[in-house]
This record gives structure tokens, sequence and C-alpha cells, in this order.
């Protein structure tokens, strides 16, 4: 009881201390004052008079927070053996910049003379027309590296033999996490079942919409116009209406129009103006390797730049290393009279991009196209879920992904796993780069935006893997006739045809257990 | 009597391979004039063969150059088909399009009033050169500053097109002798339109593109029209501007243009399908915005259509597959650019390889040298049906909302499930088994 209280009054400081200097605390604060003038208010109940008031004229109370802060002991990594895998990837992967730095004999980050900041506020709409030799950098590490960081992964404390048996787990993860298996994904995952409707099922072209597209949409109209965050959650599990869907994701991610928000996206398109950074190169280099080469994502080049360069000076987003077990990379930089060496967290954000990483911004591109709204939702589903994707972090993560994907299709294919496994086709190695990139740039746009509507409405990223594993279940048949990897890989190659919805209804709902 | 069967090659007279009717014909002999994706088309379609020189088809898929050459002087039998409509330049050349479009457009202010001839409206303000040189000076002359873009007549893929501003601009290039002698000499001839440039039009982050969309014509009279589901956007590979008009790379969209480009690199492919097109407009604007929007574009189809109806020599040989190019602009109002009588068939990656073949198949099944379709159908694979002698609509609109609430038939950018719709549509092939 008394933890309970404790915990509460954390989370109701840590909210207070938020709000502080936000417009919301300001209006809150106006409306209070203006509320004592009120000739209702008595002295004596001063505090419950002001609130009824408050709740009178329309400023109802916050809803519960939907997604609280860690309890402060999950915030670090509690198992040793994990928190020391994390500190040596991160060791490398600054190793890795650094010594790209010194090679090119290129600064990490260098003060832009004014003719070129000058230039570069001209073409800020249009910086994908620009062709820098980007041939001497290489991305600073791709997913499969980082696979095999997750690979290496070995409680010392567990002794594994060698022995294939029915109870080994015979994927690639050899770390025992707690992982969902499909009976408990059902419960987390109920309206996906066989009796809700679904966008991405249920408006199929022979379905006739008044069986539930017409009334789902009109639910979603009346969610959005009552701004209700909660609710546009809830409502997202089964789908967001393409016409609706910009609306309900920045009501479920709190992200607003408020001239905040754009000053502050104006004051980090200020510091990239004035300062170029190393990783710059790392981010034009990607985007031209990965969402310019994208059928669909070529279009909005330029987008990617003015996200992603103010991405990596917004020092705001070290916040989320407070629940991320990774801690942000530091490099020293000299101070003006080169006598100290300083460290100081490079890049600003704390996050080195790899290869792929503009794939998260991506199909955001397609929802929103003013910079700054483009950017809040970006930023804020990074905050949320794409980090875990490549850290290893409580409670949920990239590993404890790539475990239930495995323990699911070990469990479910036994034959299919065994099979591959015995032609040196892990598939992990296959699924990975989808896990990664939570499908983005291997789904056609429509259905990996219906996967990530349900990623937002569970506020979870668990329905990865079962995609994932749904997928191997999907073209079984075809695996099980292959005879190596590359064919292996071939049967997976292309995924734009694929219909997410039922895929995933029918693994975890029509599979027998 | 022997009926179907005829082998590969053999030159029959046309008699013994007449039909009862209904009964469909199992081998078909085919011309074709074309080397690309049509070609692969018609050689893999079953029972059909190709006859090569004088042989005697059944099936033209010609260019136009041939039709112009021996169209005049072919006996068609009754089941025989061609691919173009005798004088399809009345829609298609650009200067002889306006002028049915401004006669249309008159008849119908005359017999309907002013708003129904505003429907017509989707044309730029266009004049025919040399003949309209003076009502265009005046038009000119009161919109200053205003952008116009000069268009061969029958010139295709972007060749000869430039913009202006300046009168002096046209005068010079009248005179300009850097033009070569065989451009000059065909200006004598040749008429270009001057056609008001469209200062806004819709931009996708920062691009232009526009529209092609196919329609299929297999009547004039009366007017049947099919309309394809599926479709592009083609996207220019620099950013818009109007400050830099002579860079001809930013403001026309033809792929053909953009191949020559000099940042132009044929990996990206500079093109979305209609289906995420329309998806990103309806995420944008909302699901009625886009429904106005494409109904708009179907009123361009019909009313171009209808403008040349009577104008179109009509022959029951003949159907035709056009290539609209349409361009919104920043209010997302449709504007036709231009109708294509032979839009480009060649594949510019393995996805428009394989939209052109389905379109191509499709096509086929319409033109029905089998004689599977009953002639009733409203949508084969991904044709849907726009217009018979009148408006379409769909049977599901009626059922399902029980009021007299009608649906057009068109779903352009809308899910091509035509494998499904083909198979439960059309008895296989003769001696095909079904799958």
């Amino acid at each position: 009881m008394l933890d309970e209280s404790a915990e509460l009054s954390v989370s109701i400081t840590q909210i207070v201390q938020r709000l502080k200097g936000t417009h919301l605390h300001s209006q809150l604060e106006k409306q209070a004052k203006e509320c004592l003038h009120k000739p209702e208010i008595k002295l004596e109940t001063l505090k419950d008079d002001v609130r009824r008031l408050l709740k009178a004229s329309g400023m109802t109370c916050l809803p519960p927070p939907r997604h609280p802060r860690a309890p402060p002991e999950h915030t670090k990594e509690p198992l040793a053996y994990m928190r020391k895998a994390q500190v040596n990837w991160e060791k490398r992967i600054l190793k890795s910049l650094n010594s790209m730095c010194t090679e090119l004999g290129i600064p990490l980050a260098r003060k832009r003379p004014v003719p070129e900041q000058n230039e570069l506020t001209n073409k800020w709409n249009e910086m994908g027309t620009d062709e820098p030799d980007l041939s001497k950098f290489r991305p600073v590490y791709a997913p499969k590296d980082f696979l095999e960081v997750l690979v290496g992964l070995k409680n010392p404390n567990n002794e594994r033999s060698e022995d294939l048996t029915v109870r080994s787990h015979w994927g690639l993860i050899q770390v025992s996490l707690n992982v969902r298996d499909i009976p408990q994904t059902r419960e987390m995952y109920p309206e996906l079942g066989l009796t809700y409707g679904q966008l991405g099922i249920d408006d199929h072209t022979h379905v006739p919409p008044d069986l539930f597209e017409s009334e789902h949409i009109h639910i979603g109209k009346k969610v959005v116009s009552e701004h209700d965050s909660a609710a546009a959650q809830q409502y997202s599990r089964q789908g967001c209406p393409t016409g609706l869907r910009a609306q309900l994701w920045s009501l479920i991610l709190n992200t607003t129009d408020d001239p905040e928000a754009i000053t502050h996206y104006e004051q980090l398109k200020a510091r990239v103006i004035h300062h170029d950074l190393l990783v710059d190169n790392l981010i034009y280099k990607d985007v031209k390797l990965t969402a310019s080469n994208d059928d669909y994502y070529f279009v909005f080049e330029d987008y990617l730049y003015q996200v992603l360069l103010c991405f990596s000076r917004d020092t705001a987003v070290l916040e989320h290393f407070n629940y991320n077990c990774a801690t942000p990379p530091k490099s020293c930089i000299q101070s003006k009279s080169g006598s100290e060496q300083c460290a100081v967290v490079y890049p600003p954000n704390g996050v080195i991009p790899f290869h792929g990483f503009s794939m998260y911004v991506a199909p955001l591109c397609f929802l929103y196209n003013e910079p700054s709204k483009l950017y809040s939702v970006f930023r804020e589903m990074y905050i949320r879920y794409f980090f875990r994707l490549h850290s290893l972090t409580n409670p949920l993560c990239v590993l404890s992904l790539c475990l239930q994907f495995e323990r699911l299709l070990q469990t479910h294919l036994p034959q299919l796993f065994y099979h591959l496994r015995e032609i040196g086709a892990q598939p992990l190695r296959i699924a990975f780069k989808w896990i990664v990139r939570a499908f983005s740039g291997y789904l056609s746009t429509d259905q990996l935006l219906l996967l990530w509507d349900r990623i937002l409405g569970y506020d979870s990223l668990e329905i990865v893997a079962v995609l994932a594993a749904a997928v191997f279940a999907f073209r079984a048949e075809n695996l099980m006739e292959v005879t190596s990897l590359a064919s292996a890989e071939a049967v997976l190659a292309d995924l734009s045809t694929l219909k997410v919805m039922p895929l995933l209804q029918i693994f975890l709902f029509a599979t027998s257990v | 009597m022997s009926k179907n069967k005829q082998t590969a090659g053999h030159k029959g007279a046309y008699s013994s391979q007449r039909k009862k009717e209904g009964e469909g014909r199992s081998c078909i002999r085919y011309r074709c004039g074309l080397t690309n994706t049509i070609q692969d088309v018609l050689n893999q379609r079953p029972g059909w063969v190709e006859v090569k020189d004088d042989g005697e088809w059944d099936f033209n898929w010609c260019d136009v150059g041939w039709l112009r050459e021996n169209f005049d002087h072919s006996y068609m039998e009754e089941h025989v088909r061609i691919s173009h409509f005798r004088n399809h330049y009345e829609l298609t050349r650009k200067n002889l399009m306006v002028k049915n479009l401004k006669r249309y457009r008159k008849t119908l202010e005359r017999e309907a009033g002013r708003l129904e001839a505003a429907r017509c409206d989707f044309f730029p303000c266009t004049f025919v050169l040399p003949s309209e040189y003076h009502i265009f000076v005046e038009e000119f002359k009161r919109s200053p500053g205003s952008t116009w873009i000069m268009k061969p007549v029958a010139r295709s893929q972007g060749k000869g097109i430039f913009l202006f501003r300046k009168l002096k601009d046209i005068i010079d290039w009248r005179k300009d002798g850097s033009r070569s002698e065989e451009q000059k000499d065909e200006a004598q001839v040749e008429s270009y339109v001057a056609q008001r440039y469209i200062e806004n039009p819709y931009l996708i982050a920062g691009r232009k593109f526009d529209l092609r969309v196919y329609v299929l014509v297999t009547s004039y009279i009366p007017l049947k029209a099919w309309l394809y589901r599926d479709g592009f956007a083609r996207f220019s590979n620099t950013r818009f501007s109007l400050s830099s008009i002579d860079d001809q790379y930013v403001h026309l969209t033809n792929v053909a243009v953009q191949k020559t480009a000099p940042d132009y690199d044929p990996e990206k492919g500079c093109k979305w399908q209609m289906q995420q097109l329309r998806q990103y407009l309806t995420a944008k604007h909302g699901f009625e915005t886009v429904q106005t929007l494409f109904k708009e574009i179907d009123n361009i189809f019909i009313r171009s259509l209808i403008s040349v109806q009577k104008t179109i020599i009509n022959d029951k040989h003949c159907f035709e597959l056009y290539g609209y190019d349409i361009l919104l602009d920043q209010d997302l109002k449709p504007w036709l650019i231009e109708v294509n009588a032979s839009p480009s068939l060649t594949a510019s990656s393995q996805e428009d390889y394989e939209l052109k073949y389905r379109l191509l198949e499709d096509t086929l099944h319409i033109v029905d040298m089998e004689g599977r379709l009953t002639g009733k159908e409203k949508r084969v694979g991904g044709f849907d049906l726009m217009w018979n002698d009148g408006p379409v609509y769909t049977d599901v609109g009626l059922e399902a909302l029980g009021s007299s609430c009608l649906v057009e038939n068109t779903l352009l950018g809308c899910v091509n499930d035509r494998q499904k719709q083909l198979q439960q549509l059309l008895k296989p092939f003769p001696g095909q088994k079904r799958t």
C-alpha cells in the first residue's frame, strides 16, 4: 500500500515537473486565477471549489498517464551480463565512428561559414538535389552486426548443452527471457480476434461496408472531434481509416500543433544551419541508399533530411535514456584553448544512425507534410518504440522480440524450424531485418500503416514478432521445399503482397494450440 | 462439319472459320505491329497465333502509321477487330481535340445552360496556331505575367514543347534560325497549340506529377467506355519552381523526358501506382474530398468522349485503348492535358511491365474474340464499365444502402482483384482446364 502511494506521488511530481513551463500549465494557471474571482469560492473549501469550477469551465482532469515512466529500479538493466554487452556494443560503434572521423580527417562537428549557412537556408526544401560525395562514408553499423551481438549474449550462469532436444531452444538467441506464447498473446490482443471487426480485413472489397466499416469510420470521426487520446488508442486497435489516421496518431502520441512545437522545430533547424555534423553525412548516405531507392518513399527524400538532421541535434531526445538502459555516446571535444578535453554527448541526441534508420521516418511522410508536425510525431514514436529495436533495454526490446519470434516458431511450426535449421537457414537471420525496422520498407505502405496502428493501439512492439512468425507460417509450404539459406531468403524476399491482418488473425486465433 | 479446329499457320478462306453465333473461336490469327508488352500478351494468349506479312488476320494491334495506310483498303469480316478508330486523331491531336471540345461546350451552353457547360472547363485555355494567333494574342495580353506552354499538335514524349511568358519569345521562335531545317519544314504544315500553363500544380513533397489513366472505348455510337483501375502518377525528378521555366525537366513529367534529365537514375523510377496516390490523397484530404476528385476525373473522360462522338467514324471492328494525361492543381481540380491513342506499352520496370500486361490482357478479354462474355458485364478484370450509352451504376450500391443512392461504377485507384473476378466470370479457354 505504502509503495503504491509513494510510486503515485513520484509519478505526480514528475508530471507536474513536465507540465511546468508548458502552454497547458499556463492555461490552467490562468483559468484557476479567473476562478478565484468568482463569488462561489469560499476560503475554507478553496481547493475543491477551484477544482469544481475548472471542471465546469471545460478543463477536465488529465487522464491517468498512459505511458508512465518505468519505476526507478527498471531504468537500468538488472542483469549484469546484459549491461556489459550493451556497454561493449556502444564502445564498438563509437570506436567505429571515431575511426571514420580520423580516417577521413573530418571533424565530428564544425561551424558552418556564413555563405554556406545561407546556401543551406535557401536549399532547405530541396536538400535531396544535392549530390555530395558520400563514397568515403560507410554506415556505422548495419542490423546484421547488431544481430551478432544479440546472438552472442549468454547468461554465464547457465550451462547450455549442445544437444538438440525437444526441450532445448533451437534458435539463435541464448538468453531466457520471459516472452508471451500464443494463449497469452491472445489475451493481450483480444480485439484482433475473429469476433471483432478489423480494418485490413472487414473493409475488403466484397464485405458490405455497413457490416463494420461505416460504423467504425463514424466512431473514428467522433473520437477525433472529441480529442480523446485514450479513446483514440483503444480505437486504433481495430485499425485507423486512411482519412483519419493522421489525426488519430497525433492524439495517441499527444503531439500537438501548438506554437511550442513549431518553435522547437525552428530552433533545431537553426542548429542544423549553424553547425555541420559528421553524422549528417551518415544520414545523407542512409537516405540515398534506402529510402531514395524505394518505389514509394523516394518522393519524400527532402522531408527525410529535414526530419533526421534536426533529430540529431535534439537534446530533448536524451530524456529517453532515463528508461533506456543504453547510455548516450560521448565524444571528447577540445576546448577553445586547446588544453582541456571534455566529454560531450555526440551526436547531441545520443542516437547514432545506422543503415536503414531513415525507414523509421519514411512511412510517416504519408501522413504528415508540415515538417514540424512530421518531426513531432517521429520523435515521439522514436522515444516510445523505435529505440527499443536497436538497443538492449527493459522491459521490451529487440532481444525479447527475437526470442518471442523463435519460440513461437518452434512451438507452432516445429517441423519447419527444424528443417530450416538443418539446411543452415536459421529463421532469425531472415526475420531480423524485418523486426529491426518494424517491417518498414518490406510491407506495402497501407499494410505497414495498419500494423503500426496496432503498435500504437496496444502500446507494444510485440505484434512485430508475432507477424514475423505469421509470415513464416504463411509461406511454410514453400519453405519446407528449399534446401539452402539463399533459397529460403528468396521465398521470403518479397512481402509486398502480404495482407497483414488476416495473417495475424489466423496465426493468433485460428491456429490450434 | 468441322467447326473450331484450325491448325496453326493454315491459311484458309474466311468462310471455313465462320462460327455459329455465340461460339468462340479456338484459333485466332493476329497481327502485331509493335514489339513491346503487347507482343508478349498476344503471344501467350491460348489459341492465338501470329500471322506475318500478307496473311489474313482476325485481330490487328496496329500502329497509327499502318492504320493510315491500310485501313481504307482493308475489307474486314464481321468478327475482325482492330485496335484503332479510323479518325482517332479527332480526340488525340491537340488542335482537333480543342476544337471539338469548344464546339461541344458551345452546344451544351445553348441547350443546357451555363452551369452544365461549365462542366467542360477542364482543359486550360488553348489556342491553335497559326490559325488562332490573333485571338491568342488578345487573351495573352489580357493576363500579363502568366505562363504559357507551346506544344506541337502531333508530337509525343514531350518533344518540341517549351514554356514562355513574353510574346517576344515566340516571335523569336518563329523566326529562329537555330531550329533544324526539318523542324522548319514541319512547322509550315504542322500546327501548334498555345495553352495556359497551370502554375499551381498539386505538389507532393515539392514535386510535380501527372496522372496516366487508361480508358478503353469499344464503341462510339452508342458510347461504351471502360475505365481501368490501375494507372500511375509520373513524378518530375526535380523540385517544382516557376523561376526556372527554361528547365523543361522540371515541368514535363513524361518518363521519356525524365530519362534524359541529368540526374535521372533509372534504378529510382519516378512513378507511383494509382492506388498509392489515392491512399496518399485520402490520408491528406479525407475520403469525401478524394471521392469528389475522382468523380470529376470521370467527368473529364466522359465529356471528352462525348464531344467527339459524332465526329469519330464509328466502326464495329474498332476499339481503342486511350492513355489520358491528367494534371491536378492545388485546389484538387483535375485538368485534361491530353489524350493518347497509342499510350506507351513499353515497360520502365518490372512493376510497370506487370501493370501493362494486366491492362492488355483485360483489354483482350473485353474485345472478346473468344466469345465468352454475355455483353451485360459491368466489370471485366481490372476494367469497370464507366459509360454505356448513359452512366453506369454499381449493383452493390442499390442493395446495401437500400435507399435510392446510386454509386458510379468507377474505381480508379482502388483495389484491383482481377484474378479472382476473372476466374468467376470467364469460362476457360477452349482446351484449357480451369485451375
